[in-house]
């Protein structure tokens, strides 16, 4: 350790103002802070400081998205030798999703974080770690068939507009990896959307090539709700296997890389949830929101498969759950006050199922609900703050 | 019955090194130095030179704004230097002592003669009016305008605190007239907030005084939260906060007609050896008290105050005129922790559940495991960032106030937004605990300081 700290100490002057390679100052502040807790000490103010700092925030949501993405990958392998009808070990189906999920990754983080570290030292500013949570995101919400180009492309313009314009992390109104897959979503809605590209049928790097089966069909259990003609929709499987609601818990179903499996994702949330990096109110008002909605609409909504999708199975199915746990409770773009953060999060929710029912043309709510509530969290903000102010103001008037 | 009033909110921050109940021996200071910059808003127009001869409660310098506001000599002695930095600004008078302190003598009428205005002008004259402060903003308290109640706070709930009930024992007949002198200033109560449940025999006894007790972590003994739960400070409102070892100061100008600035201030932290009180002067040097007194081998720092909102000073630095203790922590810099955000830390502690501090403090693994000292040092454990998480000021800030959105309107010197969201009733010292806990790492009590400043210029 101390040898690494003494060649960190050797080359550091290069990299400081008039040195070698002072245009590489922010990239090489980044990695000293991420090897080494900086050692710079309180100058005015309190002396003491919490032991917490964003690299361990961001490394902890990171951490709970973990059980999602291993799902995920195991996932993709699963539906890709169903199609093709093969069978394949565990490990296998795990290798072939690993092999498929991995470039997107890739591609999120090099281009996210090559922008970051540009715009850094561009500003002068630190890196700032807030990438780290959204180029983990941002592969598990997109279908593994999404072009590489087209994620690299829609990451960029994420980055630099939805973020770095803003002034960097904590100052951005939208979530970053939503902005990423809207974008996609909007510009690219063919590879987005419809029964192609969600299950996996090509090779990955030559592993696991094959035909797929007649009886494949790839659309999305919300896919199929969405298009169905009559007003009640049986939901089944890729190759025709009826699914229930314990198939969208357990999660072996098309879909993006993470959003399938509840089980996985309870895990992270239950991470967040103890280490408080996620709000509770926000997590559980979203899941209200949307089971109140759901339910009313499967009570008196117009007569439509999708008005009368059971509201448990909207909980499970599509990118609901994993947009409650871990987009919706992204503390800088919700709502900042915790009377905010209730009426935020039902919001949510409620306008997810609304717009899955009223809107045929999306399938999936999620995205677009939380886009919205982004937009209105300040707006939010603003009436619970008023309120303070109005007690304020009552305060001298009744005296 | 006292009032009672309970707050979970806050945060009680262990750290070792606190005063035992004694009072050790230390030479005391050969030279005082009286730095304005101690009096936060002041303008010093400087009224002795090199060689003139002072007596304790001699006026050094006066304030340009309140010319009758005099800041005065604690010992007697020789004026040796006054030291100006760039634009002739003062930066400190200093006085060789003599050995013996001789006093300037204060005829007043006995105290329940006098009137207020008398009282104000004695005050003034004597030098002790830089220990009334004000809110709004946090300053000396300007004389001219009376305020609606005045605060006192019997107990400090910050790191290390020193007990002032031990500070001030057998001296109550002083408290009493200083309590007395301070009750003339103001038509409205004077207030004594007491820790809930403690003895506080001498304190009880006090007259005068509107008695409240808290409950609470801290900053529950911060007398800015204590206005806020009792009293608040609204727009165009003035309440004054006088330190409770302060109100001493007063009553010996009342009893015996001069001006004692002698006080007690706890050593304490887990870098200082011998913990316990010692006795000094304000703009002592803390040298005598802490030469061969703390550990070797490391940098230290020295914090003149507490750890939370306490004022950096050298080894040899001067106590400044309102603190009650010495805290003396490692400095750090020569810390290098491999990826420490990755790392377990079980002997770092963090107010979020990110780390294990929390559980490790439960009984029921302090029973398992054995208790944990937690290390401290002087670094932000981090790099400054945009605010990203949120609800984390409010956890440790006990008073009805959105102290993001104050913050946030601050940083923007949007004065309307201030007022609306509390300014008129915050010092920086409240934001103390926030600074601590924040995770973004940002400088909140010089945020909020500049602020103040700002809108105090900006609105009178």
């Amino acid at each position: 350790m101390s040898a690494l700290r003494n060649y960190i100490d050797k080359i550091k002057p290069n990299f400081e103002k008039g040195g070698k390679f002072e245009k590489l100052h922010s990239v090489f502040e980044g990695f000293e802070s991420f090897l080494f807790v900086p050692n710079t000490t309180a100058k005015m103010g309190a002396h003491i400081h919490d032991a917490t700092d964003s690299k361990r925030t961001m490394i902890i949501v990171v951490l709970a998205l973990v059980p999602a993405m291993l799902f995920g990958m195991y996932n993709v392998g699963y539906q890709h030798f169903l199609a093709i009808g093969q069978q394949m070990g565990f490990w296998g189906t795990f290798f072939y999703g690993f092999l498929a999920v991995l470039p997107l990754l890739l591609v999120s983080y090099i281009v996210g974080l090559g922008i970051e570290f540009i715009s850094a030292q561009i500003k002068g500013h630190e890196i700032q770690e807030g990438f780290l949570v959204t180029g983990f995101l941002i592969p598990l919400i997109v279908p593994v068939d999404t072009p590489l180009w087209m994620v690299a492309v829609a990451t960029a313009f994420a980055v630099i507009f939805a973020k770095e314009v803003f002034g960097g992390t904590g100052m951005n109104i939208f979530n970053v990896a939503l902005i990423t897959r809207a974008f996609l979503f909007f510009a690219y809605p063919t590879a987005m959307s419809g029964d192609k590209v969600w299950v996996r049928t090509d090779a990955a790097f030559g592993f696991g090539g094959g035909q797929a089966v007649d009886a494949f069909s790839g659309a999305t259990p919300l896919g199929q709700v969405g298009t169905a003609a009559t007003s009640t929709a049986d939901i089944t499987g890729i190759l025709g296997q009826p699914l229930g609601f314990w198939d969208g818990v357990i999660g072996l179903i098309p879909g993006s890389v993470g959003e399938t499996s509840i089980i996985a994702i309870a895990i992270g949330a239950l991470l967040l949830l103890v280490t408080k990096v996620a709000s509770w109110k926000t997590m559980l008002s979203v899941f209200l929101g949307g089971g109140i909605m759901a339910f009313v609409l499967n009570q008196f909504g117009p007569d439509t498969a999708y008005a009368n999708f059971p509201w448990y199975c909207h909980l499970v199915y599509g990118g609901f759950a994993f947009g409650a746990v871990f987009m919706a409770t992204d503390p800088v773009t919700s709502a900042h006050t915790e009377t905010g953060k209730w009426i935020y999060g039902f919001l949510i929710g409620a306008m997810a199922i609304i717009i899955r029912v009223f809107n045929p043309g999306y399938a999936e709510g999620m995205m677009l609900a939380i886009l919205l509530m982004n937009l209105f969290a300040g707006l939010i903000d603003y009436y619970v703050v008023q309120a303070n102010i109005k007690k304020r103001l009552k305060r001298v008037t009744t005296k | 019955m006292a009032n009672l009033i309970k707050t979970k909110r806050g945060l009680d921050i262990e750290i070792g090194g606190k005063a035992r109940q004694t009072i050790g021996s230390a030479m005391p200071s050969e030279t005082i130095a009286v730095i304005p910059d101690h009096y936060h808003g002041i303008v010093p127009k400087v009224m002795v030179k090199a060689g003139d001869k002072v007596k304790a409660g001699t006026p050094v310098f006066h304030d340009k704004t309140v010319e009758s506001m005099n800041f005065v000599s604690p010992v007697s002695g020789e004026v040796t230097a006054v030291n100006r930095g760039e634009r002739r600004k003062v930066l400190s008078i200093t006085i060789a002592r003599d050995p013996e302190i001789e006093y300037e003598k204060f005829d007043f009428k006995p105290l329940a003669q006098l009137s207020g205005e008398e009282v104000k002008a004695a005050l003034l004259q004597a030098g002790l009016w830089a220990y009334i402060k004000q809110r709004p903003y946090d300053v000396i308290a300007n004389p001219a305008k009376a305020p609606k109640a005045i605060f006192i706070s019997a107990f400090d709930s910050a790191p290390l605190a020193p007990d002032h009930e031990f500070v001030l024992h057998g001296q109550f007949d002083d408290f009493q007239a200083g309590i007395d002198a301070l009750g003339k200033l103001t038509e409205g109560k004077v207030h004594l907030g007491l820790r809930a449940g403690s003895k506080s025999t001498d304190f009880r006894m006090v007259h005068g005084v509107e008695l409240t007790e808290y409950e609470g972590p801290h900053p529950i003994g911060n007398v800015g939260v204590q206005i806020n739960h009792v009293d608040p400070v609204n727009k165009g409102e003035v309440v004054w906060t006088v330190g409770v070892q302060d109100v001493l100061f007063i009553g010996r100008l009342f009893t015996k007609g001069i001006v004692d600035l002698s006080r007690l201030v706890a050593l304490t932290g887990p870098e200082a050896c011998e913990t316990q009180y010692y006795r000094t002067l304000p703009g002592a040097s803390i040298a005598p008290i802490v030469t061969g007194n703390v550990h070797t081998g490391i940098p230290l720092r020295y914090i003149s105050g507490n750890v939370l909102s306490g004022m950096q000073i050298e080894a040899d630095g001067a106590i400044d005129p309102y603190a009650t203790q010495i805290t003396v922590i490692d400095e750090g810099s020569e810390t290098h922790e491999l990826l420490g955000w990755a790392m377990p830390r079980f002997t770092r502690f963090s107010n979020t559940n990110l780390y294990f501090s929390k559980l490790l403090k439960c009984p029921l693994v302090e029973k398992a495991f054995g208790k944990v000292q937690f290390k401290w040092d002087a670094r932000l454990m981090g790099g400054r960032r945009g605010i990203i998480m949120t609800n984390e000021y409010d956890k440790v800030l006990p008073m009805d106030i959105l102290p993001e959105f104050l913050i946030k309107a601050m940083l923007a010197k949007n004065i309307d937004k201030m007022e609306n969201l509390g300014a008129y009733e915050v010092a920086p010292e409240d934001f103390a605990l926030c600074e601590f806990v924040d995770t973004s790492k940002l400088p909140l009590q010089a945020i909020v300081r500049e602020a103040l400043d700002y809108l105090k210029s900006e609105v009178e």
